[in-house]
């Protein structure tokens, strides 16, 4: 079980979570002149880091806001937790 | 190689059993192979044994991080089926099928392959319509497949909760009888004698952690056991798919997920098929030894975590007990998670990649087992041709890029 802490409600257990995958995969700007290349690495491809990984979590069960967690991979340790555009 | 049969058995035991030799050599890594498999899975092992058997390829070595069977092949719940939608799906696991009904004898080595019969079973009338869907495209691509009603799934499985007044009732169910379960440790096993017999060395407690190319061609690896030269080299490391991938600088469509597995105390023999529901996610079959083997969905966040959550473990047992009530004072003896190489169309890269040489096997996700001697036999014959096999041609790595992905969600993202 992971300890998430949202950064509005404060540490809270992660079944009220929902895990949104690996963050900083911005929608491209200006979709129509994207190569097949540059669709595939937007939609499929992933660091996948063993390690340090910052990643985004929804407190669906909460006060339903978006977040980005700093979480290590390996051994599941939180590193920290930040709204968008402001790093905490 | 010693051959391992009756007469050879008693012959040996009447000299006290003291003149067996290790099943494999552990071998030292020399400077240089024409191929190097990183990676001692099942899929790993594989491969070497069909590039040494069947394409004359034997200065192999196989590379492993751990311990040769430490990986999934050592994990996983050990179904093995080939009931998949889509044609490139069934073409594929169906072959590997074929080849498990024969591998006892290949390998002179009992990979205890049981054809119990695996049974799917549904819980809507939109489950029952996509298992019927699917039922239909196993039969045109010749596989097995059978759709039954609620009645004939409680006289195969008469321990099912099949009343109508449950919380997960059943409306049917689908059934391949040639559908099973192996003994995983030994297919490693077998697999790996059967390559050290033709030559391969099978190089434990060596990792790989560098890869090194020159004009866009693999040159060598760097390991924690020195550099070794390769002619080509075959990414095959599950969990650790885009680890591996990166140090190449190639990105990979994969995501790296814990996937559990419970035991029970054994039992006397209560049932005999493998039963699943996808939509209560969960699945159970029962072991030689008696024990209830469960297994269920991943953990949703990606991670190389061997713990797993415990949620996972409550949601499984749960969905036992209203399907099986008869196991609900059952003990569980141990649970254990591996690490699994998720692809979004859930469907394996068996590939050659952007630079020359260097090959990926991977993206086979929570349901690899089955397709192992498959996959070797396949990723032998693009290693010793540098290209695909048609078998394994679709599974390409550039699908991603040409949009055509095999979707095989409904028939293996929860079903293993
Ligand atoms: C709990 C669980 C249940 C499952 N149930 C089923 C099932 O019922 N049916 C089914 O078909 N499939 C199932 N699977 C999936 C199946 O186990 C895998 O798809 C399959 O085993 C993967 O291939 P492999 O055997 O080659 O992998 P592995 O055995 O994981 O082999 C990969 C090897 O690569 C090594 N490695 C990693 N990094 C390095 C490095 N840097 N250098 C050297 N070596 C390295 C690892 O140590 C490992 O030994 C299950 C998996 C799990 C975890
Ligand atoms: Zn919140």
């Amino acid at each position: 079980m992971l300890l998430i802490p949202c950064p509005w409600c404060g540490p809270r257990e992660d079944d009220e979570f929902t895990f949104g995958g690996e963050a900083d995969i911005p929608r491209p700007a200006d979709p129509d002149a994207l190569t097949d290349e540059q669709w595939a690495d937007y939609l499929f491809m992933r660091d996948n880091r063993r390690g340090r990984h910052r990643e985004q979590w929804c407190h669906t069960a909460g006060c339903r806001r978006w977040f980005i967690v700093e979480r290590d991979t390996v051994t599941n340790e939180i590193l920290g937790a930040s709204t968008y555009g402001n790093s905490s | 190689m010693q051959f391992y049969s009756l007469p050879n058995l008693i012959r040996r035991g009447l000299r006290g059993h003291r003149d067996w030799t290790p099943a494999w050599r552990k071998a030292e890594p020399k400077p240089s192979y024409d191929v190097v498999i990183v990676g001692a899975g099942g899929h790993g092992l594989a491969t070497a044994y069909y590039l040494a058997k069947l394409h004359g390829v034997t200065n192999v070595a196989v590379l492993e991080r751990g311990w040769l069977g430490g990986g999934n092949i050592g994990r996983n719940t050990a179904i093995v089926r080939s009931n998949y939608l889509w044609d490139a799906s069934a073409h594929i696991y169906e072959f590997s099928l074929k080849l498990w009904e024969g591998l006892s004898q290949e390998l002179n080595y009992n990979v205890m392959f049981s054809q119990r019969g695996l049974l799917n079973i549904g819980h809507s009338e939109q489950e029952m319509r996509d298992l019927a869907r699917r039922v239909g495209a196993n039969q045109l691509n010749g596989i097995d497949a059978e759709l039954l009603s609620t009645h004939e799934v409680s006289k195969l499985v008469p321990i099912l909760n099949t009343s109508p007044h449950t919380r997960y009732p059943v409306l049917g169910g689908t059934l391949q009888r040639r559908g099973g379960v192996a003994r995983h440790d030994a297919v490693a096993w077998g697999y790996a004698r059967a390559a050290d017999a033709l030559g391969v060395d099978i190089v434990e407690n060596c990792e790989v952690t560098g890869i090194r190319t020159a004009n866009g061609r693999v040159t060598s690896l760097e390991t924690t056991r020195g550099e070794i030269r390769a002619g080509a080299v075959g990414l095959v490391v599950a969990g650790n798919a885009s680890v591996l991938a990166s140090m190449a600088g190639i990105r990979l469509p994969i995501q790296s997920h814990p996937l559990q597995a419970l035991v029970t105390e054994p039992l006397k023999p209560v049932f005999d098929p493998v039963v699943m529901s996808s939509a209560v996610h969960v699945y159970i079959h029962q072991t030689d030894r008696g024990e209830l083997v469960l297994g269920a969905g991943i953990d949703a966040p990606v991670s190389y975590d061997l713990n797993g959550n415990f949620r996972i473990i409550e949601h499984v047992l749960a969905a036992v007990c209203e399907l099986f009530p008869i196991f609900s004072r059952v003990r569980m003896l141990r649970q254990w998670a591996g690490t699994v190489d998720v692809c979004p169309d859930a469907s394996p890269i068996i590939s050659g990649t952007p630079i020359k040489g260097l090959f990926m096997n991977c993206g086979w996700g929570t349901g690899g087992f089955k397709a192992t001697p498959g996959s070797g036999w396949v990723f032998a014959h693009t290693l010793a041709h540098q290209e695909p096999h048609p078998l394994n041609e679709p599974f390409s790595l550039d699908r991603f890029t040409t949009g055509a992905l095999i979707d095989e969600h409904g028939a293996a993202a929860v079903a293993h």
